[in-house]
Formats: C-alpha cells, sequence, structure tokens
C-alpha cells in the first residue's frame, strides 16, 4: 500500500495547478460524422469523474482529446484557462485499455518515466520500488512486465502514470478485460490514488464501477453528454432519456 | 588431379593442422566482415529507426529504395566502389583500392540496406505499440528512438547477423575492389573462386566448409536469440 514518506516530493511542486479542465465547444468529425459534438465540460480537481456510456458513445475519443492525443475539429480544451503547454502536458498521465509495457523488467517500466525527473539512480530504483510496492507487485520488480497476468500489467501501468506524480490521471476502461477479483484490486489502487490527492478521469460502460467509484458522472450518448451531474444525483434520478433507459439494463445505442 | 574422397582428406587436414595460409585467410575474411557489420549497424539502426518513426514527403519512396537496395548485385557495388577509389575516381587520393579497407567499405554498402530495412519494420511494429504511450509520456524524438532501439535489441541484433552472413558470403564486390591478393586481400570466397579455377580443390574445400560452418553457427545463433528473447517475453 502507498507509503506516502517514501513518494512524497521532496519539496512542493513549484509549477502551479492545472485544474480545472474546460472542454469548450469540443466537435471531433471523422468521415463527416460527429463523433463528438459541441461537448461543453467542467472537470473539478481532486474528485473521481466518471465517463459512463454505452459502447460507441465517443467515450474513449473524448478521453484522448481531453488528454491531447487526438486534436478536435472545432472547440478547446483548456487547463485552468490556458490551452495545453509543456506544463499541463507533464502534470497529467493516461492509463489504456490494454496496458502499453515496455518490454523490460516491470521495475524499469517505473524507471523509465522516473528520467524526467533528476534522480540519482539509487533514489530511482527506491522511488520505483515504493510504486510496486503501491501495486503490490515488488516480488514482481525483476519480471518481464509481459510476462505479468492482465490485472497486474494494469496496476503496473497505473503505478507507472502515477510514477510520473500527475495532478490528473485519466483511465480508459482499466478493468474491461479483467475478472472481479482483478478488477477490485484496480479500483482499490485507483482509490489509494484519488486519497492521495489526484484528480482520476475514468472511461468505463459499467454502471457497477461507476457507482462504486464515481463522484461526479459525465453520460455521454451518441457524442453528446447527456448530462453531468453528482453521483447521488445521477443514479437516483438521472434526467435524460438515455441515462435512464441504461441505467434501467436496456439496450442504448 | 586427385579423386574426390583424398581431396575431402586434404581439406579436412588442412583445417585440422592449422596450416597458416588458411588461417589468415579465414582471418582476414572475419575482419572485414565483421567491420562492414559494426559500420553497417552504426548507419543502417539509427536509419531504420528514423524512417520507422518521422513522418516525412518521400518516405514510402525512400522505403521502398531501401527494401530494393537489400538486393544490390555485389558485383555492381564493387564496381561502383572501385569507381570511387580507382587512381583516376574522385576519391583515388585515398590509396584505398586493393586494401582491406576498399573491401570493408564495399561490404558496409552491401550490410547498410539490409540492417536498415530490417530495422525499419523490427522498430516500426514496436513504434506501432509504444507510440500513444509515448505521445501520453511527452518523450522527445531522441528518447524514443532510444528507447525503441533498445527494446528491440534482440531483433535488431538478428538484422545484424543477417547483414553479417550476406558479407561473409559475397565473392563479386570483394574480388574487385580487394583484387584477391595473396597475404593481403585474400579472403575466403575469393580464395575457393581462385583455388578451383586453378584446381586446387583441398584448399578450396576446407575454406567452403568453414564458410558453410559459419552459415550454421550464424542461423543457430539467430535461432537461439529469437528464443531467448520470446521466452524473456521480449520479442
Amino acid at each position: 500500500m502507498l507509503n506516502p514518506q517514501k513518494l512524497s516530493d521532496p519539496e512542493p511542486d513549484p509549477r502551479g495547478a492545472i485544474l480545472p479542465l474546460t472542454a469548450h465547444e469540443i466537435t471531433l468529425r471523422l468521415a463527416n460524422e460527429d463523433l463528438l459534438h459541441e461537448i461543453d465540460l467542467v472537470i473539478e480537481a481532486r474528485s473521481r469523474t466518471i465517463i459512463l456510456g454505452p459502447n460507441g458513445a465517443g467515450k474513449s475519443l473524448l478521453l484522448r482529446v481531453l488528454h491531447g492525443l487526438k486534436a478536435p475539429t472545432s472547440g478547446e480544451v483548456l487547463w485552468a484557462g490556458a490551452p495545453l503547454d509543456s506544463v499541463a502536458r507533464a502534470r497529467q498521465a493516461m492509463v489504456f485499455q490494454r496496458p502499453v509495457l515496455l518490454r523490460r523488467s516491470a521495475l524499469a517500466n517505473i524507471t523509465f518515466v522516473l528520467h524526467r525527473a533528476k534522480l540519482s539512480r539509487q533514489d530511482r530504483e527506491a522511488r520505483a520500488r515504493a510504486y510496486l510496492e503501491m501495486a503490490e507487485l515488488e516480488h514482481r520488480a525483476q519480471t518481464p512486465a509481459r510476462l505479468l497476468s492482465g490485472g497486474e500489467q494494469q496496476r503496473l501501468a497505473i503505478v507507472r502514470a502515477l510514477a510520473l506524480n500527475p495532478e490528473i490521471l485519466f483511465l480508459d476502461e482499466p478493468t474491461a478485460s479483467l475478472d472481479p477479483a482483478a478488477t477490485l484490486a484496480i479500483e482499490q489502487l485507483i482509490d489509494t490514488v484519488h486519497n492521495g490527492g489526484t484528480k482520476i478521469v475514468l472511461v468505463t460502460h459499467d454502471i457497477g464501477q461507476a457507482r462504486r467509484l464515481a463522484d461526479d458522472v459525465i453520460f455521454l450518448h451518441r457524442g453528446r453528454v447527456a448530462e453531468h451531474s453528482q453521483a447521488d444525483v445521477f443514479f437516483a434520478q438521472p434526467t435524460s432519456a438515455a441515462a435512464r433507459a441504461f441505467l434501467a439494463g436496456q439496450i442504448v445505442t | 588431379m586427385s579423386d574426390d574422397s583424398s581431396v575431402l582428406s586434404l581439406a579436412l587436414r588442412l583445417l585440422a593442422t592449422g596450416d597458416d595460409n588458411l588461417y589468415a585467410i579465414i582471418g582476414l575474411s572475419m575482419r572485414v566482415s565483421l567491420a562492414a557489420v559494426g559500420l553497417g549497424c552504426l548507419l543502417g539502426i539509427p536509419l531504420g529507426a528514423a524512417l520507422a518513426v518521422l513522418r516525412f514527403p518521400g518516405r514510402t519512396v525512400v522505403t521502398a529504395l531501401l527494401n530494393s537496395f537489400m538486393g544490390l548485385p555485389p558485383v555492381v557495388v564493387g564496381l561502383l566502389i572501385y569507381l570511387l577509389l580507382s587512381r583516376s575516381g574522385p576519391l583515388g587520393f585515398l590509396g584505398l583500392l586493393y586494401t582491406p579497407s576498399a573491401m570493408i567499405i564495399a561490404q558496409t554498402l552491401l550490410v547498410t540496406p539490409i540492417v536498415a530495412a530490417l530495422s525499419r519494420q523490427t522498430i516500426a511494429d514496436l513504434n506501432d505499440e509504444y507510440a500513444e504511450l509515448f505521445r501520453s509520456l511527452d518523450l522527445g524524438l531522441a528518447a524514443r528512438l532510444g528507447a525503441l532501439i533498445r527494446d528491440g535489441r534482440y531483433s535488431l541484433m538478428t538484422a545484424a547477423l543477417a547483414g553479417f552472413g550476406r558479407a561473409i558470403a559475397e565473392v563479386g564486390a570483394v574480388m574487385i575492389v580487394g583484387g584477391n591478393i595473396a597475404g593481403a586481400t585474400r579472403v575466403m570466397t575469393t580464395a575457393i573462386a581462385l583455388e578451383t579455377s586453378k584446381g586446387e580443390l583441398a584448399l578450396a574445400i576446407a575454406l567452403g566448409l568453414i564458410l558453410i560452418a559459419l552459415a550454421m553457427a550464424v542461423n543457430l545463433m539467430v535461432l537461439g536469440l529469437n528464443n531467448f528473447a520470446q521466452r524473456r517475453a521480449y520479442a
């Protein structure tokens, strides 16, 4: 589990906050189709924001646009009111649905991203081991990352993203192909990350997972934000027809 | 001329007794081809990596050219280097013609496209896998290339071995720019060609056996590397 002593920065981060994250009239058009349509969102610091919706609603695309991997056709993404710059770039991290792990040991996967921090070799390795411990992977330090189980790989990907010391962490369906036990371990790890003060933005189509994790819910339907509300409000009284149908277990396309 | 079985036993005796002439020829072959592979890797791996990662106009054409250069005829490469290095050529003042250096240059030209084309494929595949992560991490070009080359190292070694196989076995280029001078530029392939034409089959066969053994050793190393890499889940 998290050992704040080992992971806390020697001095506070001088770079300042990059949140809230604002999406301003984001439209993404591919092959004459609006995959995302005039999306307006304000995503505040610290809470766990869940982007929920059926397959094909544009959840992963929205996440990629917010993270800056994909440029929107029109509209803009603002970090604390300013366009993406190198500071905002460095203060965010993303975990992909299929973890992208380097063909190295679990430990080396983490030291790789720590290269940006100016640390001695020993400090870097000590930090990397603390992150492995957080993912309960300390006994797997020297195992090639790609020989880990699916759940272990995803936990490694999460703490590797965390090693970047992000203010905001994007997760794209991190438990999509995992069994319940592995899913639970991931959700506990996400809770730990959240308790450490990192903003979570997580995409899922799993209503149970949204209920377990969400502070606020963005419900996406056909490339539009059907609603964005506090989790208790959303699950008790969804205002959009699409969200009501989705929560009732009907097939929503 | 002796019959086949006595020629073969003579060849084996040459190998077993450590004939100086024979081993000098083998040594020069190895030196020239290893140097060419070393240079070919220094040039070819960064070239292949750049082609795999960078997007620029004409990239497809360059890739197609590179792939077709994998099959450059050694005699043509030999001729080209000969023209460059001959007394009246643009690099004639270097006085390199008929030296091992000229042979290394010619074989480097043969090996580089092979290493570059195979590296490009390896690194392009790896880059497809890593590209989104690298963008998310906001890595610079040097860091990206470094990570791709490091993580693709086993496949890149295979590319280098393929280049070595090409260099050690070719005869046309070293013959033209080296001149097959005894004790100076005579390598296994040119010696085999000469000894065979003279009817001195024992030495030719001994060298032929060595070449085949080398080819097999290279292939075994490739297999071994692939196995090792797969076991470590790096490939």
